[in-house]
C-alpha cells in the first residue's frame, strides 16, 4: 500500500469509528469533554503508528484501549484532582487489566450518545452541530462551512453544548419507555434538519452539502439498527425511507449547466435505483410495524414519484390522498400548498387553486406557495397574473439556484 | 444533583384569585409537595411575596443604593422557588413539570454548584 492509500484508509477508520469509540468513552469516564480530548490524543498516537505498521484488524478496540490510557494521564496532569476524577481513575485501572488481551469488539453505546446530543434542553442548533461533531465525526472545521458559519463561532456553540451537558446534567442514556416517543422525534427532526441542510440549500460548498446528506442517512442507519425491531422504531424507518428517495434523485437535480431541474422535468434515468429500491424496502418494512407517522407518509409520496415512469404517468390521485393523510396529522399549511399542486396534476388545477386561494394570507412570506400559486395559474392560462406569483416569488426567494428557474419561468411566459 | 427550581407567573393574575382557586392551589401545591417528597429529596422550597413587595439594592464605593421593584422588570414575577435532589436533569424535568405554577407560568430549572 502507498503512504496516500493508508492515509485514506486511516481517515475512512477514523470516521467509521469516531462516534462509536467516543460512545463507549463517554459510557466509561462519564465526562463528555475528557472522553473527547482523550479520543483526539488517541486518534494522534494512531495516526502515528498506523502509517508505519498499518491499520489494525480491530481498529476500534485499538483505539478506546489508548484512549483510556490517555484519560489517565490527563487526569494525572490535572491539577484541580477531584473527588470525582479519583472515582474515573479507580475505575479505569480495574479496566485496564481486563485489556491485557486485546479487546475484541466493544459494546455499541452509540444510542445513548444520540439522546445526549439531541437532548431538548440544548438549542437546536447545539443539538445539530454536537451530532455532527460526535457521531458523524465531522470536523469543527467541516461543519462551520457546512453551516456558512466562522470555525470559531462553530467552536464556541460546541464548547458550550459541551459544558451544558455537564453542568445541568444531562443523562447519557436510552430515554425511558414514556419518554422515548418524545425524545425519538426530537432526534429525528435533528437527522433530518442535517439531511436537509445538504439537500435544499443549493448555495456554499457543493461535496460538504452532499456529505451532510450521507451523514444524515448513516447516522439514521445506525439510529434504526440499534432501535428494537417494534413499532416504535416505525417513523426511524420512514425517515430513513425518506432520504433514500429523496438522495435517489440527487443527480437528476442540477442540470448540466449547474441548473435547477424540477421533479416534473428530471432525467428518470439518472435517478439511483439501488437507493430506490432500498427505500422503498424499508418504508414497506415500516408500514407493517402499523404505527404510521409523517415521516412514513412522505416517505410513500416520495415512493409514488420513484414508481412512475414519467411525470404524467403518475398516481397523482394517489398523492392527493396521501398528503390529505399527512395533513391531518401535521396540519401545516405547506402540505396544503403540496396538495393543491397534487390535484392541479391530477387534472383539477381550479380545485387546487381554490386551496391556494384559501391559504393565501397565512402564507403570503412563504416563498414555496408562490412558486405553487405561479404554476397553477400558468397551468390554467391566467399568464398575467402567474407573471405576478413569480415575481413575488422571485423577491422572497434566497437561494440563487431556485432564483435562476423563477427567473426563467418568468421569461418563458413573456 | 441539585436543582433550583425558579417558578414565574403573572403576578396580575394570581392577585386577582377568587378565595376558592386560592384554596384550590393550596391544595395542589400539598399533592405537588406530597410527590416530590417520595419521588426525590426537596432540600428547601418557599414561596416569595409578589415584586410589587421586592427591594433591591446595589453597592457602589461603599454606598447602598435601594431601589424599589425587583432587578429585571419581567411580564411573569418569581412567586417561589424548590431546591431538590434529583438523579439527573430528566427528573428534574419531569418533578419541575408537577409543580402546579407549570401550567400557567413556568419553571426554570437551575442546577446548584457543588464547591469540592
Amino acid at each position: 500500500m502507498t503512504t496516500g492509500q493508508i492515509a485514506a484508509q486511516i481517515e475512512t477508520t477514523f470516521r467509521q469509528e469516531h462516534g462509536k469509540v467516543l460512545a463507549v468513552l463517554i459510557a466509561t469516564l462519564g465526562d463528555f469533554a475528557l472522553a473527547e480530548d482523550a479520543l483526539q490524543d488517541a486518534l494522534i498516537a494512531a495516526l502515528e503508528q498506523w502509517k508505519q505498521d498499518g491499520v489494525p484488524r480491530n481498529p476500534g478496540a485499538w483505539i478506546t484501549t489508548i484512549a483510556k490510557r490517555k484519560a489517565i494521564e490527563r487526569i494525572r496532569r490535572d491539577s484541580n484532582f477531584t473527588r470525582n476524577q479519583q472515582v474515573i481513575l479507580d475505575s479505569l485501572k480495574g479496566d485496564e487489566d481486563d485489556e491485557e488481551e486485546e479487546m475484541e469488539t466493544i459494546p455499541d453505546e452509540r444510542l445513548k450518545l444520540m439522546f445526549t446530543c439531541c437532548h431538548p434542553s440544548l438549542n437546536l442548533d447545539a443539538q445539530v452541530a454536537l451530532t455532527l461533531r460526535t457521531l458523524g465525526g465531522l470536523s469543527t472545521h467541516e461543519i462551520a462551512r457546512a453551516f456558512l458559519i466562522p470555525p470559531t463561532t462553530m467552536a464556541q456553540r460546541l464548547a458550550r453544548a459541551r459544558t451544558k451537558i455537564r453542568d445541568a446534567g444531562i443523562p447519557y442514556r436510552v430515554p425511558p419507555a414514556e419518554l422515548l416517543p418524545q425524545r425519538l422525534d426530537a432526534l429525528l427532526t435533528v437527522i433530518y434538519l442535517i439531511f436537509n441542510e445538504g439537500y435544499v440549500a443549493t448555495s456554499g460548498d457543493m461535496l460538504i452539502r452532499h456529505e451532510l446528506c450521507s451523514e444524515a442517512i448513516r447516522l439514521c442507519r445506525i439510529l434504526v439498527e440499534l432501535l428494537p425491531d417494534k413499532p416504535i422504531s416505525a417513523e426511524a424507518r420512514g425517515l430513513l425511507a425518506l432520504m433514500l428517495l429523496h438522495d435517489s434523485r440527487r443527480d437528476a437535480r442540477v442540470n448540466g449547466n449547474g441548473e435547477l431541474v424540477v421533479l416534473e422535468d428530471q432525467d428518470r434515468a439518472k435517478w439511483d435505483h439501488d437507493r430506490i429500491n432500498e427505500g422503498t424496502a424499508i418504508l414497506d418494512y415500516a408500514l407493517r410495524l402499523l404505527n404510521p407517522g409523517p415521516y412514513q407518509v412522505q416517505a410513500a409520496i416520495s415512493a409514488v414519484h420513484a414508481r412512475a415512469e414519467t411525470a404524467q404517468k403518475t398516481d397523482w390521485a394517489q398523492i392527493v390522498e396521501l398528503y390529505q393523510t399527512l395533513f391531518q396529522m401535521t396540519a401545516s399549511p405547506v402540505v396544503e400548498v403540496n396538495r393543491a399542486v397534487a390535484m392541479a396534476m391530477a387534472g383539477n388545477p381550479q380545485a387546487g387553486l381554490r386551496i391556494l386561494h384559501h391559504l393565501k394570507l397565512e402564507m403570503e412570506e412563504f416563498f414555496p406557495f408562490h412558486v405553487a400559486h405561479a404554476d397553477l395559474l400558468r397551468r390554467t392560462n391566467q399568464r398575467e397574473a402567474a407573471a405576478d406569483a413569480y415575481e413575488r416569488a422571485l423577491e422572497l426567494c434566497q437561494n440563487n439556484l431556485e432564483h435562476a428557474y423563477l427567473r426563467r419561468k418568468l421569461d418563458e411566459l413573456a | 444533583m441539585k436543582y433550583m427550581m425558579l417558578n414565574y407567573r403573572d403576578e396580575a393574575a394570581a392577585a386577582n384569585m377568587t378565595k376558592e382557586d386560592q384554596m384550590q392551589e393550596m391544595q395542589d401545591y400539598n399533592a405537588f409537595f406530597e410527590y416530590a417528597r417520595q419521588r426525590a429529596t426537596i432540600i428547601s422550597g418557599e414561596a416569595v411575596r409578589p415584586t410589587s413587595a421586592a427591594t433591591t439594592i446595589r453597592v457602589r464605593d461603599g454606598k447602598t443604593l435601594t431601589t424599589d421593584g425587583p432587578f429585571v422588570e419581567t411580564r411573569e414575577g418569581l412567586a417561589g422557588f424548590y431546591v431538590i435532589d434529583c438523579k439527573d436533569l430528566d427528573e428534574a424535568i419531569e418533578i419541575a413539570s408537577k409543580i402546579p405554577v407549570a401550567r400557567e407560568g413556568s419553571v426554570e430549572i437551575r442546577p446548584v454548584v457543588t464547591f469540592e
